[in-house]
């Protein structure tokens, strides 16, 4: 291997708060050289974007960081002012998370890229909105010239992904940080976004730490990888190696967590099922949903015309990226959003201007699993309460017998009855996911509706989660409609897989005909989009899916 | 009522460990105790001064009747007279007024009086200011539309005109020590309903669009159950500063209702702000000045010492002027270490660490020593 670029030996970071200090980062050591990708992979708060950000400056002044972190010869630690702006940007560069945050959306955005350019080179006005161009142009954004003018809120999320890397590679910086640059895009999106870094470092020879907590990612783009785990590195090696061999037990434990698209089910999801029966349980017939534009604009259309049935004891995952309606007709399904036209049964009852109290009592046989744990529980509630919740706005049962159910439902979730004195954010997320599938099946319903259940969840804890979920229905065989853009979690629990795109479904069938043998082009590309947890099969496809760029872009 | 208890953890507070032991030193359950342990340097001791502040004018105000020496408005001792104008001596140590009452014991009654008035008013303020924001957020509509009119209209208005209107409206101006206590809290509830009327329905505002009052709406509660079983207890973080602030402001009206003449008749009841204007009219181009300087004072400990707390108390409760202590193992991180452990089989050397780590029992771990508990 070459000669280290960037060295980071012993870097401490640690928090000065009110009570103790607290170490984010202890004493971790790695190196990335001309060329390299190293992913730095780890839960969410094990100290991954912290100590890269250590590295540039960029912690607030609470932080206090030790140890050393060297470019070339340049010490970084304890460089200020002047020193460490001449680094930033024009040696290290970092790309974030959230596109639309990290650019200013009062200037155009050749005004942004300018502004990187002039902070780093003498040059005027017209030189620097030139090299823009040329840079807009290299992260594959069409007619640069025109869309230099463009404000961010003019761009789609990957274009603003795109813009926010021109503005990292401007004055050809030897180290890119990518912290999470494709978490809040789309799989297909993401899988442009990762051809674009791929192909820059074979271009520029740049280096790239790339933080994420994506084992596809990691697949996808990473020479080496280093796992983070409570501030520690704890392992470190060839993305192959890791991959086949990791050594940590933290490590083998994530990496058998990771769902993987197209590989047959763990034994812990393939406990007998009920039989699907022919009981509609949920009928939706060419819905619209509408929402008021506004002054001046036009209605925004969430859903056009979907139609769909759902059969008692079945497992429905509706699939798409954001802004497909898949969100707006799970709320639809429970009552929570009033369908613009088309037709919506639930368990036999049309919900058409339905009346409150009717609704009120058809919810007692209707559940619904939120997205993030943390929000949808009331923080001012003990999970005790959270959980008979729905028993005790029916009128059902007596507080002792409510409590009784309370502590069954907790074991159904394998949890601890001691959990109902607890207070949600005193769990950790997967256990509070938990709980609030515990209060979505405490009347026992017989339609679930699960938006995104997993999606805020690191994928360590998300494997407990899908698996007490499956399990509990086989055990209960509600008919579950579940919502999320994941399609390797589709392929561990569902029985029928409806693709939908823009408001519109795609496509509909079981989940071997849309997995396996897919009739859309849409479905095909998103199959395609997502990166596979293993280096060996991801370089395969990525070759594939790169001639075939190829020679799109030939002919 | 200075005195608030802390309502468990704001949701964005990170920290996981609670400390929630059964036995302890009999001070740990004194209200306000674990208030007061979460707070460092500058912040404790402005929250302990402003306490120990409030503390003593509680103390004058329940056991007035033992403090004083003479009732608030006696004028004489066993048939003589006290004199008027006296200066501070051996029998009335702050001196007597221009009216002849003796000044120490109409300051200590004083504290009566004004603690009277703010307890009342800010209650009432909180009760109706609290319901009208949490009914108007969560329903908004055309309620929503009326009950922000009217509400910024009042804010409009000069709120101590606004007072003596009420003020005189309800007692003709000056009365009885009970009409006088209710008319003066009632003009300044009329003041403040709109300040927690709005805090409240902005709080709603974003509350009612949180996953978690979806998920109650799912459920099937009832908006009655919703708005205040689920939305109230979130958007009460603002609550208690504002109380404490609104109290300062609340002495101050009162003082000043005294002060304009549209208080509590001297005979009823002792006032500061009423014994200030008589001060200023009368002694002090005179060079008499104990009979200001020591209910200005008084006013000024009092409003300072809810002040501080107010202050204090705004930084404990607002996360965001907070940094995060505590542990360093969050929930998330204890429940992995327990599954990979088991994966592992018995291999804990991986997780050894140099700081020894946290008994992790409140963070959500299930391996609760069952012979720690005393």
């Amino acid at each position: 291997m070459t000669r280290p670029l960037l060295r980071a030996r012993d870097l401490t970071v640690s928090f000065q708060t009110d009570g103790a200090p607290v170490r984010a980062v202890k004493r971790v050591s790695f190196e990335v050289a001309k060329g390299e990708v190293l992913a730095i992979v780890g839960e969410s708060g094990s100290g991954k974007t912290v100590s890269s950000r250590a590295m540039i400056g960029l912690l607030p002044r609470t932080a206090r960081i030790e140890g050393s972190a060297q470019i070339d010869e340049t010490e970084l630690i304890g460089l200020r002012g002047e020193a460490m702006r001449a680094v930033r940007g024009d040696r290290i560069a970092m790309v974030f998370q959230e596109p639309s945050t990290a650019l200013d959306p009062v200037r155009t955005v050749g005004w942004q890229i300018r502004e990187a350019l002039q902070a780093h080179r003498r040059m005027t006005r017209r030189q620097a909105m030139a090299r823009a161009i040329e840079l807009l142009e290299l992260v594959g954004i069409p007619e640069p010239a025109q869309r230099i003018r463009s404000y961010p809120h003019q761009m789609s999320g990957g274009q603003k992904q795109r813009v926010m890397i021109a503005m990292a590679i401007a004055c050809d910086p030897e180290v890119i940080i990518a912290d999470e640059p494709t978490t809040a895009l789309d799989v297909t999106v993401q899988a442009q976004i990762l051809d674009l870094l791929h192909d820059l470092r074979e271009r520029l020879g740049t280096a790239i730490i790339l933080i994420t907590h994506n084992m596809g990612i990691v697949a996808d783009l990473a020479d080496r990888v280093a796992v983070m785990f409570r501030g520690e590195l704890v392992e470190q090696g060839k993305a192959e190696d890791v991959f086949e061999r990791p050594s940590h037990p933290y490590t083998q434990h994530l990496l058998s967590s990771v769902p993987y698209l197209g590989r047959e089910r763990p034994a812990a999801m393939n406990t007998a099922a009920p039989k699907v029966e022919n009981e509609v349980v949920l009928a939706v017939k060419d819905l619209k949903v509408y929402f008021p534009g506004r002054i001046g604009s036009p209605a925004v259309q969430a859903i056009d015309g979907v139609s769909l049935e759902l059969r008692r004891h079945e497992i429905l995952a509706l699939v798409g990226e954001s802004g497909s309606g898949k969100t707006t007709l799970g709320r639809c399904a429970v009552g929570l959003l009033p369908p613009s036209s088309g037709q919506l049964t639930v368990l036999g009852q049309s919900l058409d201007r339905i009346k409150p109290d009717v609704l009120r009592a058809l919810r007692k046989r209707l559940g619904f699993v939120f997205q993030d744990p943390a929000a949808s529980l009331n923080p001012r509630m003990a999970v005790g309460a959270c959980i008979a919740e729905p028993m005790t706005v029916h009128g059902e049962g007596t507080s002792q017998s409510r409590r009784e159910r309370v502590r069954e439902l907790l074991e159904a979730v394998e949890l601890p009855a001691e959990f109902a004195s607890r207070y949600p954010h005193e769990l950790s997320g997967g256990q509070r996911q938990r709980v609030s599938l515990a209060r979505s099946l405490a009347m026992g319903p017989e339609l679930l509706v699960a938006d995104e259940p997993t999606s805020a969840l690191d994928v360590s804890v998300q494997a407990k989660v899908l698996e007490v979920f499956v399990r509990l229905q086989h055990q209960m065989g509600f008919a579950c409609l579940f919502i999320t853009h994941d399609l390797a979690v589709v392929d561990l629990l569902a029985d029928r897989i409806a693709v939908m795109k823009s408001g519109q479904l795609v496509e509909l069938g079981t989940r071997q005909e849309v997995l396996r043998h897919p009739k859309e082009q849409y479905t095909r590309d998103l199959i395609a989009a997502v990166p596979l947890p293993d280096p060996a099969a991801q370089r395969l496809r990525q070759r594939q899916r790169r001639g075939a760029g190829l020679e799109v872009a030939t002919s | 009522m200075a005195v608030v208890t802390p309502p468990p953890a704001p949701a964005a507070a990170p920290v996981t460990r609670v400390a929630r032991r059964p036995g302890g030193k009999w001070y740990t359950k004194v209200p306000g105790y674990g208030l007061i342990r979460t707070t460092h340097g500058l912040q404790r001791t402005m929250l302990l001064v402003g306490l120990g502040l409030i503390l003593l004018f509680l103390v004058a105000a329940l056991f007035a009747d033992f403090i004083a020496p003479y009732d608030f408005n006696q004028t004489r001792y066993l048939g003589v007279p006290f004199g008027t104008q006296q200066p501070p001596s051996a029998d009335h140590w702050l001196g007597t007024t221009v009216g002849g009452f003796d000044v120490f014991s109409r300051v200590v009654y004083g504290a009566r009086t004004a603690l009277a008035v703010v307890v009342m008013a800010v209650a009432a303020s909180i009760v109706i200011g609290v319901a009208l924001g949490v009914v108007s957020g969560y329903l908004g509509g055309w309620l929503d539309r009326v009950l922000v009119l009217v509400t910024d209209a009042l804010y409009a208005f000069p709120s101590l005109l606004m007072a003596i209107i009420v003020s005189i409206v309800v007692s003709s101006g000056s009365s009885s020590a009970l009409g006088g206590m209710v008319s003066a809290s009632l003009a300044i509830t009329v003041i403040f309903i709109p300040q927690y009327f709005r805090v409240v329905r902005n709080a709603t505002l974003s509350a009612k669009t949180e996953p978690f009052v979806d998920a109650a709406r799912v459920a099937g509660s009832k908006p009655g159950r919703i708005m205040f079983r689920h939305v109230l207890p979130n958007v009460s973080q603002t609550i208690p500063v504002l109380t404490t602030l609104n109290a300062s402001e609340s002495i101050l009206t009162l003082a000043a209702l005294g002060f304009l003449g549209f208080g509590i008749e001297p005979s009823s009841a002792a006032e500061w702000g009423y014994d200030l204007n008589k001060a200023t009219t009368s002694d002090v181009a005179n060079g008499i000045w104990w009979t200001g300087v020591f209910p200005g004072l008084a006013i000024v400990l009092i409003v300072a010492g809810v002040t501080l707390i107010g202050e204090s108390l705004n930084d404990v409760l607002n996360p965001l002027l907070r940094t995060r202590g505590g542990s360093t193992t969050t929930a998330d991180e204890a429940e992995l270490v327990e599954v990979v452990m088991a994966e592992a089989g018995d291999h804990r050397a991986p997780f050894e660490r140099d700081d020894a780590v946290p008994p992790v029992t409140a963070a959500g771990d299930s391996r609760a020593a069952p012979g720690e508990a005393p």
